[in-house]
């Protein structure tokens, strides 16, 4: 049940509103990552070191740790500085996280959060900008969330700590203010990036609730195409749709929330009413979430036309290359002029 | 296009500080233009600058020669700068043309040339196995040549970089491990995680390892000679562990040094969440929480006192040795401030035609 909206919280507000929350009733979850006590010092300063861990430079070894530290009681929260670092720790989710309850018959659960932050579009580069969201859920016993709002935001962090397995909480770095304001503006005035204001900021519920693990959202009803999406994207594709809704257009826009499980089911409906898919994913285009999308509807036998719109290559440095790499309104937009002219 | 790279033919073991120190004014003066061109929004996201190691940097490439191999970290602006990258495609590179160093595909944190072969990477530690790559091919293709590796203490403690030391040593690779220790993991004192110390961990895989004080250019200079001539001679690897300050921090923005030098309007926007935490019910008892607020304040020392001041700057220090010759530095200190007035004023020529940041 979804409390009163009375309060309006930033995305990373949020974030941090439901793990305070958590904390506070739950001992056993813990918080780590580099430079906890600086990032997270409202954390730090409540629940002390012994629940909220600075670590050295060692992602491996405590991403490996926390693994086993949720197999002991304990429900771990690691914080990646960025999502691309999870390079570095891989084996721990690749080879240990996601496979021990399996290799346990079932029988042994691993209560870990991972928290990373992702995405781009503020000129940082190919290894601190990628989004990672499709090639993390591919891995078969990791759950992968990423939400787009600040209320999705709170309430996918409790539904991430509820969770009795690994889930990968992917924060996008466009609409994490906080974490945007530290890698980003450094301070400065001086830099402008394109930031989806609803999703930065906005009415979040008195009390966090979970939501059910693989719910995606409708966020606009449409009958010409269906947009589907998540993070950042979600609201390109809003955008996207206004102006197509000038052109004669009705699309709807689909807001994924989580890629793994996928909300197949909702997936599916919608797009059996337009016949119509365009996905707008900024993870990598091939092998990737977007194919998941359109072999989703192919195996529930919908005849549906299809196209996507996706980052392609490395991410450029450049702000311009980077503009034309990432998927952006007006790409949508010609893409959905495209598909409806199929 | 005709670059002019600083090979040093032969191998000097005799320090001239004079050139030493051109080469880390031409550093200092380059970092500062890119933390104007970072304040005006000319570079968008994170920038991590040298200023600071510049004796660490010039003391090792000084001794390097054509087909000696550089893995840089995420400071790899000085190291290139002093190798004698072309300044204005680095500029444009940093100002994200594609006629830039990388076609504007790098920024300052991946930045690459070949013909240095030099290779930089965001990536905290992965110089160790980069280093360790780039000196087997030096001891299979090219045996008198040697690689070095870059980083900071706190890469120390990545697994990748322990595993670097150990496959150097197995391998007896011409490779300097050159640690540059300001005692800060991002914004984490690092030896609050860091377990023992790390010239004996060095040591205990089985190479040389030796503590310099890395704002004194002419002892990084002859340290690292002695060891690299060692490394040409297939005596295997070597670590240097030398210690300096970051005067801007982790990066530009850093977040204690925004405290520290804004206290009032940081204050402001953090202490709302600081007071909540520490009254609000429901976690450690109050007079830890203020143990807590405790540790935070110590950390903001450790960053102001890393800001720049007369004891930790390397060129202030070189400075004093050689004003006894004022014509002559003066003289340098022109034509260093020229050459990177002139850099910058050519990278920012077309500016508006070609676009950029």
């Amino acid at each position: 049940m979804e409390g009163i909206e009375m309060r309006k919280m930033s995305f990373s507000e949020a974030i941090e509103d439901a793990l305070l929350q958590a904390m506070a009733e739950d001992t056993r979850i813990i918080y780590m990552g580099e430079d906890a006590h600086t990032y997270r010092m409202n954390l730090f300063v409540r629940f002390g070191e012994k629940r909220v861990k600075p670590t050295p430079i060692s992602e491996a070894a405590f991403l490996g740790a926390a693994v086993a530290a949720a197999m002991t009681g304990l429900k771990p929260v690691v914080e990646f500085v960025l999502v691309d670092f999870i390079g570095v720790a891989m084996d721990a989710l690749l080879n240990h996280a996601a496979k021990i309850r399996d290799f346990s018959g079932g029988r042994w659960n691993i209560p870990l959060v991972v928290r990373a932050p992702c995405g781009g579009g503020y000129g940082d580069g190919g290894q601190h900008e990628q989004s990672l969201w499709g090639w993390l859920a591919h891995i078969p016993g990791l759950s992968v969330v990423v939400p787009s709002n600040p209320k999705d935001a709170g309430r996918l962090m409790l539904t991430a700590l509820e969770h009795e397995n690994p889930v990968i909480y992917c924060e996008h770095g466009l609409l994490a203010d906080a974490w945007l304001e530290y890698m980003g503006r450094g301070g400065r005035k001086s830099v402008q990036y394109d930031i989806p204001s609803e999703g930065m900021s906005g009415p979040v519920p008195d009390r966090w609730e979970p939501i059910p693990l693989g719910k995606a959202a409708v966020l606009r009803d449409g009958k010409d195409l269906t947009l589907l999406s998540l993070g950042v994207g979600v609201h390109r594709c809003l955008e996207a749709a206004l102006t197509l809704e000038k052109k004669g257009v009705s699309a709807s826009v689909i807001d994924l929330r989580t890629v793994a499980p996928l909300d197949r089911e909702t997936i599916v409906a919608k797009v059996s009413e337009s016949g119509r898919m365009l996905v707008v994913d900024e993870d990598y285009k091939s092998f990737g979430l977007s194919g998941e999308l359109a072999a989703t509807v192919m195996e529930a036998g919908v005849p549906a036309k299809f196209r996507r719109v996706c980052t392609e290559t490395t991410i450029p440095y450049s702000r311009l290359l980077e503009d034309e790499t990432l998927p952006g309104t007006e790409k949508i937009v010609d893409a959905a002029l495209v598909l409806l002219e199929e | 296009m005709g670059r002019e790279f600083v090979f040093f033919e032969e191998e000097t073991m005799e320090a001239d500080l004079w050139s030493l120190y051109r080469q880390m004014l031409r550093s200092r003066l380059f970092e500062e233009k890119v933390m104007e061109l970072w304040d005006v929004g000319h570079i968008s996201g994170e920038m991590h600058l040298g200023l600071g190691e510049e004796a660490i940097i010039a003391g090792v490439v000084s001794h390097l020669q054509e087909g000696d191999a550089m893995a840089l970290d995420h400071r790899g602006t000085p190291p290139l700068v002093m190798r004698g990258i072309d300044l204005v495609s680095l500029l444009r590179e940093l100002l994200g043309f594609e006629d830039g160093l990388c076609g504007g595909w790098g920024g300052h944190m991946h930045l690459f040339s070949q013909e240095l072969l030099a290779a930089s990477t965001g990536i905290v530690g992965a110089t160790g196995p980069m280093g360790v790559g780039f000196a087997l091919s030096a001891q299979v293709l090219r045996p008198h040549n040697i690689a070095v590796a870059f980083f900071g203490e706190g890469a120390v403690n990545q697994g990748m970089v322990m595993e670097s030391l150990n496959l150097a040593v197995v391998w007896n690779l011409p490779v300097l491990f050159v640690c540059k220790d300001n005692t800060l993991s991002i914004t984490t004192y690092s030896p609050s995680v860091t377990g023992g110390n790390l010239l004996e961990r060095a040591r205990s895989f089985g190479m040389k390892a030796r503590d310099v004080d890395g704002t004194d250019v002419e002892q990084v200079f002859s340290c690292a000679g002695e060891l690299i001539r060692e490394l040409r001679d297939q005596n295997g690897p070597a670590f240097i562990l030398a210690r300096c300050a970051h005067f801007e921090g982790h990066m530009l923005g850093d977040p204690l040094l925004r405290v520290v030098r804004h206290p009032l309007q940081r204050g402001k926007e953090i202490s709302g969440g600081v007071v909540r935490a520490t009254l609000s019910k429901k976690g450690i008892p109050r007079d830890d929480r203020m143990k807590n607020l405790w540790t935070i304040a110590s950390l903001l020392k450790k960053a102001a006192a890393g800001q720049k001041k007369k004891g930790n700057d390397p060129i202030y220090l070189a400075r004093q040795k050689l004003l006894k010759d004022k014509t002559h530095l003066y003289q340098i200190e022109k034509d260093v401030r020229e050459e990177i007035d002139e850099a910058l004023k050519a990278a920012l020529l077309t500016a508006e035609r070609d676009g950029g940041n």
